[in-house]
């Protein structure tokens, strides 16, 4: 365990180097991290400190958020389709994030922005486990998931087209895909408290979610309160993918592929799934956003682009697998 | 009525034989629309008083118009084929960016066309202007433009020393290069394109570190839509804010970028103080 957290660790940091060191301008990468940790108020500064470093920083960010989202919901729903993006909550997330940027609360309210989202989440997680139901079986939870994603889409598209900047409509693509070009700090600062706050609720979750897998019976009796575990689980994942949504878009997929990859390494318990993923997403997310700039530098390729390449076919694979358990 | 639909049908038949003829050569049109913002601009400039009919709904938009309160003056139109072919013109003047289908439908339909290319350079702007006047039978007018922009052009270019560097930067990071007519306004107000030192000829996204590195001595944004965007996020991204900072002078490209038309010269006179200004320091 300690060897998959060091393991994780060292390729998450390097990782993070290495989207330091990339970009279109040609900076030498001893050059680039010096001017980051040094600082010469010159122009070299600027781009690292002002671009490079936030744009490294949130796709860590954002990649933790979804790989813990997505773990903690395939724990407590035990089903490994639940991906915050396949079952609609990142897409209401983006539209409460839409709604908060053309209504204007974004630009008013402190932390407007990310709260939108957080409430946007909200409510597609509320529908989701409302439709899917406690145990609901992988069908149902994709087919409300379904729903949930195309009524957001819809709607996204609707409030960007209403508006009267002529550049919004372009910008369904952004939300539907997700993206980190031209960060700033700011966005940092916007995703940050509310990722925390989430991403230390779901981190709690660890220890029901194992007991939960000799079911709900037993969990209780093992001193679960399954009602509190929901309610905490519904929070923490709509604030994690809320805050992630606000400032990168819907970037799909992450919580699919990360957890499945890793609950092998961790023995299949879900308590230890959770951290493991976080890191795993962040990895995940990194490299997304340093092969979108290396592949195609001039063209702002979308994240989701990537993780969906990556994503779908592992969806197919495990839909494939459900059906067969089904029969 | 009548006739007028019966000489439309004639039209139709006619237009499958007969390629796109611009106003017929003998008589200039009397009734003409534009669909297309900068031909509108161009078409008011230079048509007999009377003569254009219809402009397109851009056209008075104030934003990015430089003739809007003209504008009102004429009908609107939308650029559909159905509400253009109801008005009977004689000649329809469109840009090379409007919609093909509506165009094409137009000529089937039997109705000249005069498709205009946009202007890429200040010197395109006189050839546009010599065109307009061709097709509407006002040479006589056009010639009077011309030789007024050239005139009033050539004072504007009054040779300047030194050419202080200064970034066009739109939402998205899209910039404009020399060979376009922002580039060519840039450069007649006396500034060196910065995007030109990244490669950059024609249009192209500027990638925020690569303008940062350029570090231009003034930067020129885009002006602001109303509703928010993510695209026009970039404009209030620190680096921009630290670059136009050093200079207090934001300056934006408004409507008088956006067509060729002699409205140019105004964008190269407004941007005399900015080049003044940083020439001083």
């Amino acid at each position: 365990m300690a060897r998959l957290a060091i393991g994780l660790s060292v390729v998450v940091l390097t990782l993070f180097l290495a989207a330091l060191t990339l970009g279109p301008a040609p900076i030498g990468p001893g050059e680039s991290l010096r001017a980051l940790v040094v600082g010469d108020a010159g122009p070299l500064s600027l781009v690292m400190r002002e671009i490079r470093l936030p744009r490294a920083l949130l796709a860590i960010m954002v990649g933790a958020s979804l790989g813990l989202a997505g773990a903690a919901m395939q724990g407590y729903l035990r089903n490994p389709l639940a991906d915050p993006g396949l079952i609609g909550v990142s897409g209401s997330a983006a539209l409460g994030a839409v709604l908060a940027i053309q209504t204007g609360i974004a630009a008013t309210v402190p932390l407007g922005l990310p709260f939108m989202a957080l409430a946007g989440a909200l409510v597609g997680v509320g529908l989701v486990l409302t439709l899917a139901g406690p145990r609901g079986s992988s069908l149902t939870l994709i087919l409300a998931g379904i729903a949930i994603s195309a009524l957001a889409g819809a709607l996204t598209s609707l409030v960007l087209n209403l508006s009267p900047n002529p550049f919004a409509a372009n910008e369904i693509v952004f939300w539907m895909m997700g993206s980190l070009a031209d960060r700033s700090m700011v966005h940092v600062a916007l995703a940050l408290p509310l990722m925390l706050l989430g991403g230390l609720m779901l981190a709690s979750l660890g220890r029901g979610l194992n007991a939960l897998t000799l079911g709900e019976d037993a969990a209780e009796a093992m001193g679960i309160g399954l009602m509190r575990l929901r309610l905490v689980l519904v929070f923490g994942t709509a604030a994690v993918v809320g805050a992630a949504t606000a400032v990168a878009g819907v970037v799909g997929f992450v919580g699919l592929v990360v957890p499945h990859i890793l609950r092998g390494f961790v023995g299949a318990r879900p308590g230890a799934l959770l951290w493991a993923s976080a890191l795993g997403g962040a990895a995940m997310v990194l490299a997304a956003d340093i092969a979108v700039r290396v592949v195609l530098p001039d063209r702002d390729l979308k994240l989701g682009v990537l993780t969906a390449l990556v994503g779908a076919p592992l969806f197919l694979h495990l839909i494939y697998r459900t059906r067969r358990e089904m029969a | 009525m009548r006739q007028g639909l019966t000489g439309r049908l004639m039209g139709l038949v006619l237009g499958l034989s007969f390629a796109v003829a611009p106003a017929g050569a003998d008589e200039p049109p009397a009734r003409v629309v534009s669909m297309n913002l900068c031909t509108d601009q161009l078409a008011m400039l230079v048509a007999a008083p009377g003569q254009l009919h219809s402009v397109s709904y851009l056209a008075g938009d104030p934003r990015g118009s430089a003739m809007a309160e003209e504008a009102l003056g004429y009908e609107i139109n939308r650029g559909l084929a159905e509400e253009i072919y109801l008005m009977e013109p004689d000649l329809v003047i469109a840009g090379s960016f409007s919609t093909r289908a509506t165009v094409a439908m137009l000529q089937r339909l039997g109705i000249p066309v005069a498709v205009f290319e946009p202007a890429y350079s200040l010197d395109e702007v006189r050839d546009r202007l010599a065109r307009m006047g061709a097709v509407l039978g006002r040479e006589e007018a056009a010639e009077g433009l011309i030789a007024d922009y050239d005139r009033r052009l050539e004072a504007l270019k009054a040779e300047t020393g030194h050419r202080p560097s200064a970034a066009l930067y739109y939402a998205n990071g899209y910039t404009s290069g020399d060979r376009t007519l922002a580039g060519q306004i840039l450069v007649a107000a006396g500034f060196e394109n910065a995007a030109v030192a990244a490669g950059i000829s024609s249009g192209g996204i500027l990638p925020l570190e690569v303008l940062a590195l350029l570090e231009p001595d003034a930067l020129i944004t885009g002006r602001r839509y109303p509703g928010a965007s993510r695209s026009e996020e970039i404009l209030d991204h620190p680096v921009v804010r630290a670059l136009r900072e050093e200079r207090a002078n934001g300056a934006i490209t408004d409507r008088d970028w956006v067509c060729g038309t002699p409205f140019v010269l105004r964008a190269i006179e407004a941007l005399g103080p900015l080049r003044d200004e940083i020439a001083a320091d």
